[in-house]
């Protein structure tokens, strides 16, 4: 076996596990026994159920859309903190964790408050057909908002460590600076990327504080799945919102698992070293 | 192999480049002409301007003023892209993510669709330079499955792809380990005498740059302190730092005696500014140290302190108490034994010759005002 430079390798994996089994595990094993309790019949009800069918799907569409938008626009900000020297740039970056600090009913109440048809842009908007608050685009927005301080955070770092030599190299061998781009600096960038994208997916299909607020909540149109679980546990249906749990728990499972091949695949090139 | 280009004679005309950063010139008025399939070295310690004045000719920086000439036409006006130039980096700067072969084919494939070769030619073209680097049968894999030095022969088969008119090297050797740098340097030497293609190269390593090139630009500071064949910078550098700067040097301060420059018992014989310098600094090469002087010659004499035997070398420590200086001299391993030195030896040592320099005063910031390379008359064996 190979020496290692700190011992006690047995001892930490050891509290690592059982920290994972103790605080993520079990309260997942509690889930999927309660969910039991609604029977395969149940299961297929509630599944078959339009209402329900139509939260999940704004749950995860919208978050996989807020996250797309978030990959751009974090790449983008990402980009403009590391690559330029600018006043007020501090402040900037400091400006991106708001998102992460703020309650986020906080940002759910400010976010209606803006949108709102009597609201500050709301009143511009509605009146010409865009229609944010209590509706899928306002879903979204608050998607977005909530996810968005992961892919600037996730990429800084990496964007920071890149060698100015090899854009170097690419211009002297004739590049284009759209090529150098999309060649050489994006795909380096890509696997971080999907990791910024992954977290900020997972942070919107499970975000409820602040999307409630500006979704309005109205069934079959801008209602989320999690509004749903809470509203099965206020009718003391606790059967039905544990399974409704677990349906969102395998899904994003899923998801995060095929984010994580593709991840593996982008980065084909780190993968075997000598 | 590679089909050169034979009728374009392009003489690079570098005239009064001078770059400035915020708080010091890279460049200062720097000249030089390099003439086509010239293998140049930029020799100097760092922050001399060896890799700024590598980066403006690559169009990575631009000076502040000066001009670069390609055959009578404005080399700085085209950019980085368009100046086909091939480069190569110290740390590779290979496309990581990019296999061995697209890392090569990488300049043909960003060209235009019009100038673009077909893939059959790009696979083609590849296989060739990467059988010409001796790396065929690695197209395949990725740079991090690579060493230093395959690594680095990837990248001069992608700077060769593209057909460059000018090889720029920025310390290509500077990463890897001793006896690779032995090996690739020979390499290198052997494509640049196939190829033929104007070819310059930045590095701080003299060795290398003797070894190497046709060439040598030594900088300091900013400025070309000497340009010249290998052969002249070692044997008659142009300044003191030049002497200073490439091999091994006795520094002797000289001074005016009875209208005679010298030092202790060692007095130089017909100096050519008849006593108007009353200081010089006299730079000796270790091997120019004669050990045996005879009698009727004046000598210093000397105590041997250490004999240090680097394989054929002998570096020898001599303190020459009338002087209260210690000098170093170099003679073949073989001899050592020969001439039975042994430490606490006493030796009459003289320099047999060297490279003397007129000052305005003494000390370390005095400024030159002649150079003169002096030689022993009847120059004794060592």
């Amino acid at each position: 076996m190979r020496r290692r430079i700190l011992p006690g390798f047995g001892l930490s994996l050891g509290y690592a596990l059982a920290y994972l089994g103790l605080i993520v595990l079990l309260p997942l094993a509690a889930l999927a026994w309660k969910a039991s309790g609604i029977g395969l019949h149940g299961l297929i009800r509630l599944l078959s159920s339009p209402r329900t069918f139509a939260a999940l799907k704004l749950s995860f569409v919208g978050a996989t859309f807020a996250a797309v938008v978030n990959a751009f626009v974090g790449l983008l900000v990402a980009w403009v903190l590391v690559r330029y020297r600018f006043p007020g740039r501090r402040l900037f970056d400091a400006l991106v964790d708001l998102p992460f600090a703020l309650p986020t009913a906080v940002a759910g109440i400010a976010l209606t408050a803006l949108y709102a048809p009597n609201g500050w842009l709301g009143q511009w908007l509605v009146p010409h057909g865009i229609q944010i608050a209590y509706a899928p685009p306002g879903v979204i927005l608050a998607m977005v908002f909530v996810g968005f301080p992961f892919v600037v955070r996730t990429l800084q770092p990496v964007l920071e460590s890149l060698d100015r030599d090899v854009e170097e190299a690419a211009e002297s061998l004739g590049a284009s600076h759209p090529q150098t781009f999309f060649r050489v600096i994006l795909p380096m960038l890509f696997p971080t990327l999907l990791t910024g994208f992954a977290l900020a997916l997972a942070r919107a299909v499970g975000e409820y504080g602040s999307v409630i607020f500006i979704a309005g909540n109205i069934p079959m149109r801008s209602e989320i799945a999690p509004l749903l679980i809470v509203e099965k546990l206020e009718e003391f249906d606790y059967a039905g919102a544990a399974a409704l749990g677990m349906v969102m728990l395998i899904a994003s499972f899923v998801l995060l698992i095929v984010i994580s091949l593709l991840q593996r695949w982008s980065r084909r090139w780190a993968e075997h070293t000598r | 192999m590679r089909q050169v280009d034979t009728e374009t004679t392009m003489t690079l005309e570098l005239s009064h480049l001078s770059r400035r950063f915020t708080d010091f010139a890279a460049l200062d008025d720097v000249s030089l002409s390099i003439a086509p399939g010239e293998f140049l070295a930029l020799l100097g310690p760092s922050g001399s301007g060896k890799t700024t004045l590598l980066r403006i000719l690559a169009g990575l920086d631009y000076p502040d003023s000066g001009s670069v000439d390609l055959d009578g036409q404005n080399f700085l006006a085209a950019p980085a892209r368009e100046r086909k130039i091939g480069l190569v980096f110290q740390h590779y700067a290979l496309f990581r993510h990019l296999t061995v072969a697209e890392n090569v084919a990488f300049g043909l494939r960003v060209r235009k669709r019009r100038l673009r070769p077909s893939k059959k030619a790009i696979a083609e073209r590849v296989e060739q330079l990467l059988q010409r680097v001796q790396l065929d049968g690695f197209g395949h894999r990725y740079p991090t499955q690579l060493s230093g030095g395959q690594r680095q022969r990837v990248a001069l088969a992608r700077a060769l792809a593209v057909e460059p008119s000018l090889l720029l090297l920025d310390e290509p050797f500077g990463a890897l380990d001793a006896q690779v740098r032995l090996t690739l340097r020979r390499w290198l030497r052997e494509l640049h005498e196939d190829l033929e293609l104007t070819t310059i190269f930045v590095t701080h390593d003299q060795e290398e740059a003797l070894e190497l090139a046709d060439r040598v630009a030594v900088m300091n500071r900013g400025r070309i302190e000497q340009v010249g064949t290998p052969e002249a910078i070692y044997q008659q550098p142009a300044t003191p730092f030049v002497c200073e700067f490439i091999g091994k040097v006795n520094k002797l301060p000289l001074t005016l005696s009875g209208g005679r420059l010298g030092m202790g018992e060692w007095l130089l014989d017909g100096e050519p500014w008849n006593g108007e310098h009353a200081h010089a600094v006299a730079y000796v090469r270790p091997e120019h140290l004669a050990l045996d002087v005879p009698e009727t010659q004046p000598a210093w004499s000397a105590r041997l302190r250490h004999v240090y035997l680097a394989g054929s070398v002998a570096h020898l420590e001599l303190y020459v108490p009338s002087l209260d200086h210690t000098l170093e001299a170099d003679i073949a391993g073989e001899d050592v034994a020969k001439l039975g030195l042994q430490p606490g030896a006493q030796l009459r040592v003289a320099p047999r010759s060297a490279v003397v320099f007129a000052m305005d005063k003494s000390g370390e910031d005095a400024a030159v005002q002649g150079r003169w390379v002096w030689q022993a008359k009847n120059a004794p064996h060592a």
